[in-house]
């Protein structure tokens, strides 16, 4: 066999001839994916792709204009270079290639984007139960029109205030249990329009303030609403807010479905690149033992790949957290170890797959876990070792921090829960769940945020509840909860000198 | 299947909208930033983009996240020499904050900064000072053009074809594409003519057909050879060059007695500085000549005439004098386009203004294209003022003045120099030819 080419010049012919063969491979080890389509674009437009966290396209708003200047200034002061590539979960699967990239780089990048990504993105069960691949690109279109109609006839600067508050609640505009159910464009628009009638008519059924004759004195017993406390903040707005008006509802329930669409990308960062990574570096050596590239391309190959890959030391001045590259590639590549050739800890500690099908194994992890659930079942003690992990406890009373695990026969267990724990989102975001509405009173809406090892909101939430203040129209208290006491209380507007008991 | 797309000639702005939004929203912010850096910047320095910093705490965006404290657990990678049950003291001054992260995110990231570009720069000056539209487009845009030959290229349109090079380069090309088969077909000719005066033989006749035959394949390839092809054309190319014209001085005047405050000669260097562009769109060639006085006139550096500071009377005649003198010293008025703004808080000897009245009226005004005089001063009108109204009418094209309470004042001034631009833009070159 010859090589496909030896050249570090792409041309769309090579690109052809790279993606061809790395497919062939791909379908080897069984990568099921959707289709690809492959953009090859500037680096001026990698930018703005960056900019607008790689949606292909976006409503307009201010923050992306900061994320674009932040980005531009980096990328001209060569502080940064851009990511390579940037894939977004849809069908077909749009993957970007920056043109300044050599072949070998492109290579890597449709194995990564192509291949990886792509099958993570239409395997795993976060993806598959809350996002619809085929039908984003619609709803980004009808989105982004919407959202301009309202422009034009509203103002930007009423669009904005409503954009402003929802993006500051987006991490609270998701549904952790229900699945959604996917619709093209065409119905999201049609829909759109019932949704507003309808949801009008219940929120004024809510707030009818028409006594009801005989039927009040029923009414006099406390109603509680919501009857559960709801985790989902904006949709509880969306529904349940008294003034606003259909517009803005609908825009609230937009911000809602593209938290909602980010949601499953947010649990599986290490999962989702070290699988991407694992599979760019398996089919790229396969395509080297089949003597499909030399020697040269391997190297080019090889040094990017161990840049991406490297995890410096927490007291190193590159640490910046643990790189979920390096932790998610190197723990795929230990799942295939421990089937391949499992050493006696290996067949205690993974009994299941111990001498497993390796291949198997992986795509069982793949499809059935989540960053959290993934590092609980699968970090082994030997990567703990690799990755001399530790775990430090921080109490706010101790002038001291303390080592409370190292990668020892004691520490493993540990380390293995608390990084679990760090990847685990309701743990890393504060509880925060809408706990009631004075129907009967001013119509305040009370919050409750129940906290987890007395780790306090940071300062931001004194604005965020601003924001949630002008979505709701009434007062906003946020009583925080401590082994369920009460021992703080927020409010917006703030309440005149409260007495302090 | 793998579709390819090559999206690289697409747009590249679609962040545009985006980044004016946030323009817009930090208008207020950018609008500082630039005023500071105006009082930084010399008069001649506002061709260039500036460096915008806002600080991060105004463009955060909210969002509800754990802070410091509580008791919490992190694993870090790269253990060394700790064992379970070390203690660690912390960082101290830190308030306990805790992770490595949080150090690292807080240090030089307190500011968000980013760069505009000079058309924005000067958009953001001209804000200040309330130009009309038309004036801030003649500013920041070079609208006069001539054009110039710049050789041949092979494409264009039909009226600018050049027919002579298009012919050359179809005669040349002709020749090259047939100089071979024409020297073979005289070959061929030559023997066809010595085999027909020689006609016995059977050979002979097989050759003359052959030859016959070949000559005629010549002939058909050297006609196919296009008289003239599209490759051959030629047309002249145009370029548009700027023309600004000739060249001109700019006399800055200022009072710096004790009573000029420096948030007055702020308001004053922005007065300049639109004079100054103004005349950069004008002329090819500027140089300033700041001139300060407080009872003596002395010409001196930029830097010297905005920030140093004097005390004592004022005698504004003798920055008229010295100015007049530096006229007929350097620039005559044959050669130079002469333009003049005075600044003042209006303080004056009392005696002194009605001869810087007439310093104007006979020297000074029938030498320049546009004196103009701005007094900065909230209260009422001073001697100078007085003095100076009557040459308003006097030479209504030559001399503007204005009492000048906030930067949004001080166009009215240059009102008639914006308004009448074509005229005296001509009237500029006219004088360039003189030179």
């Amino acid at each position: 066999m010859s090589y496909i080419s030896t050249d570090s010049e792409w041309t769309f012919d090579l690109l052809e001839a790279y993606d061809k063969e790395i497919k062939r491979i791909a379908e080897g080890f069984k990568l099921d994916t959707y289709p690809n389509q492959i953009e090859v674009i500037s680096a001026e437009q990698m930018m703005d792709a960056y900019a607008s966290v790689g949606m292909p396209l976006g409503y307009h708003h201010w923050s992306y204009g900061k994320h674009f200047l932040a980005t531009q200034k980096n990328y001209q002061r060569g502080a940064m270079g851009l990511a390579y590539e940037i894939v977004i979960n849809s069908s077909p699967c749009i993957a970007y290639l920056m043109e300044e990239n050599t072949l070998p780089m492109q290579a890597l990048v449709i194995a990564h984007a192509c291949y990886g990504h792509n099958s993570f993105f239409k395997g795993n069960y976060l993806f598959k139960t809350w996002t619809d691949a085929s039908a984003i690109v619609d709803y980004l279109v009808f989105s982004r029109s919407y959202i301009k109609e309202c422009e034009e006839r509203y103002g930007i600067e009423e669009v904005e205030k409503i954009l402003d508050a929802c993006h500051a609640l987006m991490n609270y505009g998701v549904d952790r249990y229900k699945r959604p159910k996917p619709i093209s464009a065409e119905e999201e628009a049609h829909r759109q329009e019932e949704r507003e009638k309808i949801l009008q008519q219940q929120v004024n059924d809510l707030w009818r303030t028409i006594p009801k004759g005989h039927e009040e004195e029923g009414d006099k017993k406390q109603r509680n609403f919501p009857s559960e406390p709801q985790e989902n903040i904006l949709y509880f707005i969306e529904k349940n807010a008294p003034l606003l008006k259909p517009w803005q509802r609908e825009i609230i329930r937009i911000v809602r479905k593209m938290a909602q669409y980010f949601y499953p990308q947010r649990q599986t960062q290490v999962m989702n690149e070290g699988w991407a990574t694992f599979w760019h570096y398996t089919l790229l050596h396969t395509l080297y033992d089949e003597g499909l590239v030399n020697e040269g391309f391997m190297l080019e190959f090889l040094s990017s790949h161990t840049n991406v890959v490297a995890q410096p030391g927490f007291d190193s001045p590159n640490y910046n957290g643990i790189n979920p590259y390096a932790l998610g590639f190197n723990m795929f590549q230990d799942i295939k170890r421990i089937c391949q050739n499992p050493s006696q800890e290996d067949k205690e500690w993974f009994p299941d797959i111990a001498g497993s099908d390796w291949l198997e194994t992986l795509h069982f992890a793949m499809k059935n876990f989540k960053d959290e659930s993934f590092i609980q079942q699968y970090l082994s003690p030997k990567l703990i070792r690799d990755f001399k992990l530790f775990s430090l406890y921080d109490d706010e009373h101790s002038p001291k921090y303390l080592v409370d695990a190292i990668h020892n026969e004691k520490g493993y267990r540990m380390i293995r829960d608390k990084l679990s724990q760090q990847y685990d989102l309701s743990y890393r975001e504060p509880n925060i769940q809408v706990w009631s509405v004075d129907l009967r009173g001013d119509r305040s809406l009370t919050l409750r945020h129940t906290m987890q090892s007395n780790i306090p909101l940071s300062d931001d939430s004194t604005e965020v509840i601003k924001h949630l203040h002008a979505l709701w129209g009434f007062d906003i208290h946020l009583e925080t909860y401590s082994s369920g006491e009460k021992i703080k209380d927020q409010s917006c507007p703030i309440k005149k000198a409260e007495d302090k008991e | 299947m793998s579709y390819f797309i090559d999206r690289r000639l697409n747009g590249k702005n679609k962040s545009l909208v985006n980044r004016q939004r946030f323009m817009q929203r930090y208008k207020k912010h950018i609008k500082q930033a630039v005023s500071e850096a105006i009082n930084k910047r010399s008069i001649t320095d506002m061709d260039r983009g500036e460096n915008i910093s806002i600080p991060s705490q105004d463009t955060h965006e909210p969002i509800i996240s754990h802070g410091q404290g509580g008791q919490q657990h992190r694993i870090y990678p790269g253990n060394k020499q700790f064992d379970a049950g070390d203690q660690i003291d912390k960082p101290k001054g830190g308030g306990g904050s805790g992770s490595g992260k949080a150090g690292n995110s807080g240090e030089g990231e307190d500011e968000f900064s980013f760069y505009i570009s000079k058309e924005e720069f000067l958009n953001y000056i001209f804000e200040d000072l309330a130009l009309p539209n038309m004036a801030k487009k003649s500013l920041s845009t070079q609208d006069e053009f001539e054009t110039k030959h710049a050789g041949f290229v092979t494409e264009g349109t039909a009226n600018n074809l050049s027919i002579v090079r298009s012919m050359r380069n179809a005669h040349a090309r002709r020749i090259a594409l047939s100089a071979g088969k024409k020297r073979k077909l005289k070959e061929l000719l030559l023997e066809q003519e010595a085999l027909e005066s020689n006609p016995d033989g059977f050979q002979h006749q097989t050759r003359l057909l052959a030859i016959q035959e070949e000559i005629s394949i010549l002939r058909s390839r050297i006609k196919k050879v296009p008289y003239l092809d599209t490759f051959d054309l030629r047309y002249r190319s145009q370029v548009k060059y700027p023309v600004p014209s000739s060249k001109a001085v700019m006399f800055c005047l200022m009072d710096v007695s004790g009573s000029m405050t420096q948030d007055i000669k702020e308001i004053a260097k922005r007065f300049y500085i639109l004079l100054y562009l103004f005349l950069q769109k004008n002329y090819d060639k500027i140089e300033l000549v700041f001139i300060r006085h407080h009872t003596s006139a002395k010409e001196v550096s930029e830097e010297e005439f905005f920030y140093s500071r004097e005390t004592g009377g004022t005698i504004v005649s003798s920055a008229l004098k010295l100015m007049h003198e530096i006229v007929q010293d350097r620039y005559s008025a044959s050669e130079w386009n002469i333009y003049a703004a005075q600044a003042s808080d209006g303080d004056n000897w009392d005696d002194d203004s009605p001869q810087c009245s007439a310093l104007l009226r006979q020297k000074i005004l029938p030498e320049v294209q546009y004196f103009s005089y701005i007094e900065i001063t909230p209260q009422d009108h001073q001697a100078l003022w007085h003095a100076y109204k009557a040459l308003e009418t006097e030479w209504p094209n030559e001399f503007a003045m204005a009492q000048i309470k906030e930067p949004g004042d001080i166009y009215t001034v240059f009102r008639q120099l914006f308004a009448k631009q074509p005229s005296q833009h001509q009237g500029a070159s006219h004088q360039g030819e003189r030179a």
